[in-house]
């Protein structure tokens, strides 16, 4: 988990990752930010986020992110 | 002849009322209604700004209105509506950060500010969408007559809407443009692109970016319908090709960025469209990959590459792709739009450059020049110049900083910029704004941004002096100086990398020595 928050802080050092839960549906993070931050995972954990992954309820928080990561982790 | 963009509409109000003019995820309205809507918010606009009457209402000048935009179609019935009360609208974001908007502010000073939605700005006395429209009845007849009046002296040389850009000094430009270059630009469209008979433009692009502009206008001439997209959609690209399925939407204008963003998460690997017909692109320049991609999955689609900076109203060339490309290839920039020159000025004499592969500064002649920045005379004649050409009566061209040559097909190229000022995420950007910004900080002693363009970073080199020791790693620093420039800047113009230096090198004349720090900058990436 604090693999993750460190990742988000380097893409957007302006926000609190620990308190923020509607990053996508309040228009928070934008497009790059979530190219960035796929790539960066996907880097860091050696895995890959598909397409069909990106949807709001997987990106809206830390833990939703932390909780995806893990799913493509042991798959 | 078209003199005023509100012909375009009441064509389609007389020919096809009852088709839908705008819509968006929440709701669509027809042109009948666009019409009565936009006449509503003129209305308001005149009874609480203009209370002229009689002859000084026909020496009426159109004055900013500022408008604060979502991604709604309100949006745009506000935009009529500033037109239609004789002024020309202003698209402000209010997301942007405060010190920024302060200063268009500062430079606009606005008769009025109207919202499409409930947004704020701090000090600003803002007028809502909803408030206007629930005081809508007024007297149709009064507010005829005064619509009357103001058509009556209109002229196609008035302004219709200002969009503000980056600056070098660190003030934003608002860059003007008439009614008459509109109307050009969507009368050569029509005449040079295959557009759907009936097009549904699939609005991508944010109303302050002038991307959008060629949305609702060749939408208006055409006798189509826009139809925004939800941001959201664009980080979650499985919706985004689902919308434009659903909502039939066969034409596309759009930021090269955003079709970047479909390529780079394979997104046709799990869903497909044969909707797009004609799709085109802006913005920056489009890598053959995300070209390729889009061609192998949307074949039935015809693909143009558009060029130009929003100072000659959207764009001045277009090249539309006739051919496959490699990947090692680039696409041309193409040839003019019929009513537009341009000319190659060779940056040594000032004279155009007249053989193949000669590169010059790609300067444009026309209608479609924007009328200046606003309240900003100096900056506009440093841009817009005299024609070294017609030296016997007064001509303007407008320099674009853009340097270029013509290829052995007589196509346009572009190469690079004169300047410092760069693309970076779809924005265009003036890296003097980035530095300006950061010196403004108390503990920087010097800064200079150099913009790397192979992996689309803007790398930060300063020198820090007093103050900065209150940090105990640079890394820490560096998280201020970013909370910093979010008071005043986007976040697209926030640097990517910082370097910090004892003291930043300097060249002979005893500036900074850009080209020393974007070499260092090559051999560190290599060390990493």
């Amino acid at each position: 988990m604090d693999e993750i928050i460190s990742i988000l802080e380097e893409v957007r050092p302006d926000l609190d990752f620990a308190a923020e839960k509607a990053l996508i549906d309040d228009g928070i993070l934008d497009s790059f930010d979530i190219i960035t931050i796929v790539g960066e995972f996907n880097d860091a954990f050696d895995i890959e986020i598909n397409v069909a992954d990106l949807l709001p309820e997987n990106f809206n928080s830390a833990e939703a992110m932390w909780e995806l990561v893990q799913k493509l982790k042991n798959a | 002849m078209y003199i005023n963009v509100l012909e375009l509409l009441e064509d389609n109000v007389r020919d096809n009322p009852d088709r839908i003019a705008l819509s968006d995820e929440n709701e669509s309205i027809t042109y009948l209604e666009l019409q009565a809507k936009a006449k509503a918010v003129a209305a308001y606009i005149i009874r609480n700004s203009q209370p002229e009457d009689g002859l000084k209402a026909t020496i009426h000048l159109p004055g900013p209105v500022a408008v604060c935009i979502d991604r709604d179609i309100r949006s745009m019935i506000l935009f009529m509506g500033v037109v239609y009360s004789g002024n020309f609208y202003v698209p402000i974001d209010v997301n942007m950060p405060k010190e920024r908007i302060e200063l268009i502010f500062r430079d606009l000073d606005p008769i009025m500010t109207i919202a499409s939605s409930d947004q704020t700005i701090e000090g600003i006395d803002i007028r809502y969408y909803a408030d206007i429209m629930e005081e809508g009845c007024y007297d149709p007849e009064e507010t005829e007559k005064k619509l009357a009046v103001i058509r009556k002296g209109h002229i196609d040389t008035n302004p219709l809407y200002a969009i503000y850009t980056s600056g070098s000094t660190g003030v934003p430009k608002g860059v003007l443009i008439s009614h008459r270059s509109v109307i050009d630009l969507v009368e050569q469209f029509a005449v040079t692109f295959p557009f759907p008979k009936i097009p549904v433009f699939g609005n991508q692009a944010p109303f302050d970016f002038d991307v959008s502009v060629k949305d609702i206008y060749n939408s208006l001439f055409n006798h189509g319908t826009v139809t925004v997209i939800p941001k959201a959609f664009f980080s979650m690209p499985l919706k985004l090709i689902e919308y434009i399925n659903d909502r039939k939407i066969n034409t596309m204008i759009w930021a090269v960025s955003a079709m970047r963003i479909v390529e780079n998460f394979k997104t046709f690997s799990k869903i497909s469209t044969e909707s797009p017909r004609l799709i085109m692109f802006s913005g920056e320049i489009m890598p053959v990959k995300v070209l390729n991609y889009w061609k192998e999955n949307v074949p039935g689609a015809i693909y143009v590459n558009l060029y130009g900076p929003t100072e000659i109203t959207c764009n001045c060339s277009y090249y539309i792709i006739d051919r496959d490309f490699d990947q090692d290839e680039s696409l041309p920039i193409g040839v003019p739009f019929r009513n537009t020159q341009i000319l190659l000025m060779d940056t040594e004499n000032s004279q155009p450059v007249t053989q193949t592969g000669k590169e010059g500064e790609i300067c444009v002649r026309g209608t479609s020049l924007a009328l200046g920045y606003y309240g900003a005379r100096d900056r506009t004649d440093e841009s817009f110049r005299q024609s070294p050409l017609s030296g016997k009566y007064p001509e303007k061209i407008y320099h674009t900083g853009d340097l270029g040559y013509y290829d052995d097909n007589g196509l346009l190229r572009f190469t690079s910029r004169k300047d410092y000022q760069i693309k970076h995420m779809g924005h265009r950007i003036e890296l003097g704004e980035i530095e300006v910004a950061v010196c403004a900080i108390d503990y920087i002693d010097a800064a200079v941004c150099v913009f790397d363009t192979d992996r689309e970073k803007i790398v930060l080199f300063y020198q820090a002096g007093v103050g900065a020791d209150a940090f105990a790693t640079d890394k820490e620093l560096e998280r201020d100086i970013v909370k910093n420039l979010g008071r005043r800047l986007q976040k697209f113009m926030w640097p990517n990398v910082y370097r910090r230096y004892e003291s930043l090198p300097l060249n002979k004349n005893g500036k900074i020595d850009r080209k020393a720090l974007a070499e260092t900058l090559k051999n560190k990436y290599e060390e990493e």
